[in-house]
């Protein structure tokens, strides 16, 4: 780590140089992420996005940070337990020298959480890490936010197809939508404090996919899809792997503003109803919907309010910023949702949930332990070889055995050796 | 107008339009949430025998509508519950050499009443929002059809009919001049008569929310019959397109100029209209 004078951090300390002259050298080197981290770790596309990165050789560090303990197997991601108001996150982004922030803690599902953690998380939580991000020495260059499609709200007087730069036609109804929208409100005034840091804000439609538990995965997992009687909503989906995928092109590339993230095709919720096989079934009536709903959720349905909104109205977003972006779609929307059908119809027969549970203990002995073999345990298999040259004459210059000397000694001097141990991760 | 310069790149930003979305062809529904399925029925029975039998539809100048591209039609509006625009959406679908779907538009309001909200999309209803139109007409080169008038024309009384109201603020011609395509206006006869209005009961206006509780012949004393259409001639008159697609950049900041095609536009439209009716003999037998 002390190998790298040249790092942004160094260069981005004089606030009194010119932005267009100091970020020119920086800007190569800075446009892929080489120190990332990540913020709600334990959220399913939190952890996915460490998976993806932690297979890159070019990135040198995924530190993940959230409240709860990781829900995805991860080889090389670190992980710091915090607090939901993310209080600390300064201290670990100076010291670990991060240069990417990749938010994905917004809560965007009001089942999930009781309002008030969801408030605390989404707009404290935002604000604390944006401070985190912020100052005149920070190492961040980039921050890439997830968002959700409820900034648009859904409403009677919407557009059929929501752009980038349009706002919602009337002040958010429900609890979550304020917090988004408010969450979103500090990122861009972070974004204009912070002229020489990428912000990417990507909004992402309702997510669909076999391994997502959302409210609208658990309504589809119904035996009849419940609508509105007398409304046929249009519903937008992204499939779970766009998810990630999204987070990862806007990780990897420079994408400055605002982003639709959502699959092609918008489909009425009768046709998804039909890709799944199952009948609509109109529960709930178009006038007094509120009060049918809470009845339903005293039945174990799960009815948040902004999804009785979708239900209405539903909503669709234009995603063509992002595919003009360079980003091409694994899954259409219809995609996401046959993808879904099939997973529900052998959710009996194939146990798709591997039932990983992080334990710190074993993944600390995992990453840490001299006794642990063969596995390329302290990374020396993605450095190159003058790297780990330098590597080990410094090791060389400590006063006593080291147990890693001998280690990147070797790796040094046998380039076979470190592929053979590398196993599969060097291409 | 025609001595105006060519309408540059409305948009300064990139062209989006080859990022739309690809042809699904297991759909039958499309992203603006039309049914192939369910307007197809609907056109082959009730539209056919609106079509021919009831309305006995008399279509002229189909060939100003374009085969290619985007084109914004404009029409009068009339009655009560207006037929005149599925008339001139069969209007295309019969006459015309290449028979192409038509969106109309339709006011939000729609999208909050229950089963009318949802036939209305799936046979071509989009709302008549800015981005829509914009959408529909540039990126996707469809043709849309609106009525300026809007709900001014269809609350007007039977005593007031065929007197064409304002036409907006011109935002229709805006709308076709940033897409770059022509406007087609039409004229129709027969609609004030299909269902005339003779007068408003305002309680019940407010009662029932809606946004008009008209009496007509049959509504509402005879009850779900009041939707049925007296059956009045129709006259369908498509008039040569008005190049708004040749409008400058400068043009559109203009808010005066638009007002004032849009007047032009209107006045052709009422000089058609009046034409139209001073040549028909009887309104039931044209």
């Amino acid at each position: 780590m002390s190998t790298q004078p040249a790092s942004p951090a160094g260069t981005g300390t004089q606030p009194a140089s010119p932005a267009g002259t100091g970020a020119q050298p920086a800007s190569p080197a800075g446009t892929g992420a080489r120190r990332v981290l990540i913020t709600g770790l334990s959220t399913y596309w939190g952890g996915r996005l460490a998976q993806a990165l932690e297979r890159d050789p070019a990135v040198e560090a995924v530190v993940g940070v959230s409240p709860e303990d990781p829900t995805c197997e991860l080889d090389r991601t670190e992980y710091v337990r915090v607090g939901t108001q993310h209080a600390l996150l300064r201290r670990i982004v100076r010291a670990a020298e991060i240069d990417t922030v990749v938010d994905t803690r917004l809560i965007v599902d009001s089942r999930t959480v009781p309002a008030r953690v969801a408030h605390e998380n989404n707009v404290i939580g935002t604000m604390n890490i944006l401070a985190a991000c912020g100052g005149a020495d920070s190492p961040v260059r980039k921050v890439v936010f997830k968002s959700s499609a409820h900034y648009y709200g859904s409403e009677r007087d919407d557009p059929a197809f929501f752009t980038e730069a349009m706002a919602r036609p009337h002040p958010p109804a429900t609890q979550l939508e304020r917090d988004v929208v408010e969450a979103e409100r500090a990122v861009r005034a972070f974004a204009d404090r912070n002229r020489e840091t990428t912000v990417c804000v990507l909004r992402f439609a309702n997510g669909l996919g076999p391994d997502l538990r959302t409210s609208h995965t658990a309504l589809l997992a119904l035996p009849a899809v419940p609508s509105i009687l007398g409304f046929d909503p249009r519903y937008q989906f992204i499939h779970e792997d766009d998810i990630h995928g999204v987070l990862e092109h806007a990780t990897r590339h420079d994408l400055p503003g605002v982003y639709n993230a959502a699959g092609d095709g918008v489909l009425a919720l009768s046709e998804v109803a039909s890709l799944l096989g199952k009948p609509l079934a109109p529960v709930l009536p178009p006038w007094g919907t509120g009060l049918a709903a809470a009845v339903l959720r005293r039945l174990g349905l799960s009815l948040p309010p902004e999804m009785l909104q979708q239900l209405r109205f539903g909503r669709a977003l234009d995603n063509r910023r992002l595919k003009a972006a360079g980003y091409s779609f694994r899954a259409t929307s219809r995609e996401a949702v046959v993808a879904l059908a099939r997973h529900f119809r052998t959710r009996g027969i194939t146990q798709a949930d591997t039932g990983y549970r992080y334990e710190r203990e074993v993944e600390e002995f995992l990453r840490w332990s001299p006794s642990v073999r063969g596995a390329d345990r302290l990374g020396v298999g993605r450095l190159s070889p003058d790297q780990l040259a330098e590597l080990a004459r410094a090791l060389e210059t400590l006063p006593g055995a080291h147990p890693a000397a001998a280690d990147a000694r070797a790796a040094a001097a046998s380039p076979a050796h470190r592929r053979s141990s590398g196993g599969g991760k060097n291409p | 107008m025609s001595a105006r310069p060519a309408l540059p790149a409305a948009e300064p930003s990139l062209d989006l339009r080859h990022h739309l979305p690809a042809i699904e062809p297991d759909r039958t529904v499309s992203d603006w949430g039309r049914s192939e399925r369910l307007e197809g029925l609907v056109d082959r029975t009730l539209y056919d025998f609106l079509y021919h039998y009831w309305f006995r539809c008399e279509v002229d100048g189909i060939e100003h509508v374009p085969a290619t591209g985007g084109a914004l039609l404009v029409a009068n509006h009339g009655g009560a519950l207006p037929p005149d625009a599925s008339m001139i959406t069969k209007a295309i679908r019969e006459e015309h050499p290449r028979p192409r779907p038509l969106h109309l538009t339709v006011e939000h309001f729609f999208k909050g009443y229950p089963f009318f909200s949802m036939f209305v999309t799936k046979i071509g209803g989009v709302p008549a929002h800015p981005a829509n139109v914009h959408r529909l007409l540039h990126d996707e080169q469809q043709l849309v059809l609106v009525f300026p008038e809007g709900a001014k024309a269809t609350e007007k009384l039977y005593k007031d009919r065929y007197k064409l109201r304002r036409f907006g603020r011109g935002g229709f011609v805006e709308a076709a001049a940033r897409a770059g395509v022509p406007i087609v206006p039409i004229a129709v006869m027969g609609a004030e008569e299909a269902m005339p209005t003779f007068a408003h009961v305002g309680l019940l206006k407010r009662l029932t929310g809606l946004i008009y509780f008209p009496v007509t012949p049959l509504f509402p004393h005879f009850g779900l019959l009041g939707a049925a259409y007296l059956p009045a001639k129709f006259r369908i008159r498509f008039l040569p397109p008005v190049r708004a697609d040749r409008l400058g950049a400068a043009d559109l900041e203009d808010r005066g100029l638009l007002q004032e095609i849009a007047d032009e536009i209107r006045g052709r439209i009422q000089d058609e209209v009046v034409d139209l009716v001073a040549d028909r003999r009887s309104v039931w037998l044209g």
